[in-house]
């Protein structure tokens, strides 16, 4: 039992820890989704734009989603949001405090994905093909406008039959390329910036209502937890107290039924305990058929009481 | 004892988390599986749908069931729902609690295996790839082939090696179109699935959080209970098995030492615990006839009392009493069809 709640402490404490690793896990497994993922782009005048920001935006979306499911502590935050007041005020700051960790932990494998398909750049070569001006490029720059929206649309195939030679798809390719790169590697810098300014700048307001919401927050994460727990150890005690009062009830009917001396628990070795005075193959049976077609009721008040 | 139930109250307490990681092995093994899979698209006209839809939504279907049956609780919620009502009333939210637990653990793997197989393409150009827009995509000055024949040429795209329509619509061309659909609707459903999955989550604690409390504790109930049960059976057996062996082995004993005439060889009351365990039964001829006979006729389930004398005979199921030794062994004869 000690060393039960030995773990157990250990887990509480550490819940933060817990959901750190699981947005930390999140985030290597978009990366490697996206490696993972085969990238081709339909080269097709409409379905390159839909397709190139199609794949830059779902996935986080999705990936967001996943943050916030697998994150135990939304549900607990759901549930201090909507249970009725009771004898307990709620605290809005607790709330908010508690929204915006969750928040947090969930956006950065989407914010991840962002940039690393921004720095990988065949998304936005391939959405944004169609769109360059083709006057600054030498192989696009003598074309009907028809056929050029349909070579540009082309020049994030490499394979295709009529790319394969054309040395502007690579002036092309490298220029958005380094757009895509630059958007990236901007997005990154921003977002480092931020967090940096967030985390060194809030000590400066409001440090004790943060502290009271960190504490409080921490607290209803750890009533729930001790709740679920006690639920757990109280549904085994009452089955167990069931399940004796069962075998003694059965042990009360054989004895009104068949005239034998009851053999009484005192004096007896420790294996005629554990038999609960079921001795018999038709005695067992009974006791089986009994527990299938009758299960006991849900009550061991009268099992306590004796 | 203890530490059994430790353990059991760590899983018990985290049978969630155990549940969860099934479902994680689940889902890798089905990635796992496509990825070994072989396929191998039959480029004909009709049998590319078939065979492509049948790769998409046969093995879902197949990994649900498995989910199912790899769920230890299934039983559990079976034999809930079967039993009759008895001095326990059967509640429903329960049930339905139990029910969709299961199922939804049991959605990840085909919800995987669906997602991959869109993601990665091939089923869906082999399935369609004889509705590709030709208009659009190929050669609008190509001399028009009859359907059948267009059908034919447009069902090998997927194997480029046999290919032949070349002029009429280029091979890349056309799997890049399908492929673009096929990704477009694979992260659609990932979408999907996953919307689905939060509005799950996160509307039950605006609607429905105490009667989901109760049905939680009540089926966690049901599945200790169950345990608790079959553990405390195990316990019962185990006895009852220790105290029908050590009341035949003295039933050996006393039958061997009346034969022999000599007077039952009780161990002294100083001997030493080995003594004991051997159970008057000290040579190798005595022990090879009581092997013989436990292998013969195994004795009744039916424990005697052990202070009672033999002779007094307890009634038990209402038999006449029965006579020590040699006549014993006929009721016992009698009764073993164990």
């Amino acid at each position: 039992m000690d060393r039960f709640r030995m773990i157990f402490q250990y887990f509480q404490s550490n819940s933060e820890s817990v959901m750190n690793g699981i947005c930390g896990l999140l985030a290597l497994a978009s990366v490697k989704i996206y490696i993972c993922f085969d990238f081709s782009c339909p080269c097709l005048p409409r379905y390159n734009m839909a397709y190139g920001l199609g794949i830059m935006f779902i996935p986080p979306i999705a990936l967001f989603l996943c943050g916030l499911i697998l994150n135990r502590q939304s549900l607990v935050m759901l549930d201090e949001w909507r249970r009725p007041q009771g004898r307990r005020k709620k605290d809005l700051a607790v709330m908010r405090y508690m929204c915006s960790s969750i928040m947090q932990r969930a956006m950065v494998a989407p914010v991840i994905w962002i940039i690393v398909t921004l720095l990988d750049g065949k998304c936005l070569i391939c959405a944004f093909s169609g769109s360059v001006d083709p006057e600054t490029f030498v192989g696009f720059a003598n074309t009907s406008p028809l056929q050029v929206q349909q070579l540009l649309a082309k020049v994030p195939c490499k394979d295709d039959e009529l790319m394969r030679n054309n040395t502007s798809r690579k002036a092309v390719t490298r220029y958005l390329r380094c757009w895509s790169q630059a958007l990236g590697w901007s997005i990154l810098l921003i977002l480092i910036i931020a967090a940096f300014l967030a985390r060194w700048l809030r000590p400066c307001f409001n440090q004790a209502t943060l502290l009271q919401a960190r504490h409080w927050s921490n607290y209803i994460d750890i009533e729930q937890k001790i709740f679920e727990e006690t639920c757990c150890e109280h549904s085994r005690l009452f089955a167990h107290k069931c399940i004796l009062h069962f075998f003694k009830s059965i042990r009360e009917e054989i004895k009104m039924h068949s005239f034998n001396l009851p053999r009484e628990g005192e004096g007896a070795e420790g294996e005629e305990d554990l038999l609960r005075g079921i001795t018999d193959q038709d005695q067992v049976n009974k006791l089986l058929k009994m527990w299938y077609y009758e299960k006991p009721p849900l009550d061991v008040s009268q099992a306590t009481q004796r | 004892m203890d530490k059994f139930r430790m353990i059991f109250q760590f899983l018990q307490s985290n049978q969630e988390s155990f549940m969860n990681g099934i479902c994680g092995i689940m889902a890798l093994a089905s990635a796992q599986m496509y990825s070994a899979f072989d396929f191998n698209c039959p480029c004909l006209p009709r049998y590319n749908l078939v065979y492509g839809l049948g790769i998409l939504l046969v093995p879902p279907f197949i990994l649900f069931l498995l989910g199912f049956v790899l769920n230890n609780n299934i039983s559990m919620l079976a034999e809930e729902w079967r039993r009759p009502q008895g001095q326990r009333g059967k509640d429903p939210a329960v049930l339905r609690y139990m029910f969709c637990s299961m199922a939804q653990r049991a959605m990840i793997a085909p919800a995987v295996w669906v997602s991959v197989t869109l993601l990665d393409g091939k089923c869906i150009t082999c399935a369609f790839c004889t509705s590709v827009p030709v208009e659009t995509l190929g050669n609008a000055s190509h001399p028009s082939l009859s359907q059948g024949e267009m059908k034919r040429v447009l069902a090998r795209i997927p194997c480029k090696e046999i290919y032949d329509g070349q002029e009429l619509i280029a091979n890349e061309v056309a799997i890049r179109y399908l492929r673009c659909i096929s990704q477009a609707l694979g992260w659609c459903f990932v979408l999907l699935m996953t919307t689905l999955a939060f509005l799950v989550r996160s509307l039950r604690p605006c609607f429905t959080q105490a009667a989901f409390l109760k049905s939680r504790y009540w089926s966690h109930y049901i599945d200790i209970e169950r345990k608790l049960f079959d553990e405390t059976c195990a316990e019962h057996a185990r006895s009852f098995a220790k105290v029908c062996i050590q009341q035949f082995f003295e039933g050996m004993s006393t039958d061997l030492a009346a034969t022999h005439c000599h007077s039952p060889r009780k161990a002294p009351a100083d001997a030493g615990e080995a003594t004991e365990k051997l159970l008057g039964i000290t040579d190798q001829s005595t022990m090879n006839t009581a092997l013989k006979s436990w292998h013969r006729c195994k004795p009744p389930l039916h424990l005697h009392p052990p202070t009672l004398p033999s002779g007094n005979g307890w009634a038990g199921e209402g038999q006449p009493p029965a006579h020590p030794s040699a006549p014993r062994r006929e009721v016992a004869a009698y009764y073993s069809r164990v």
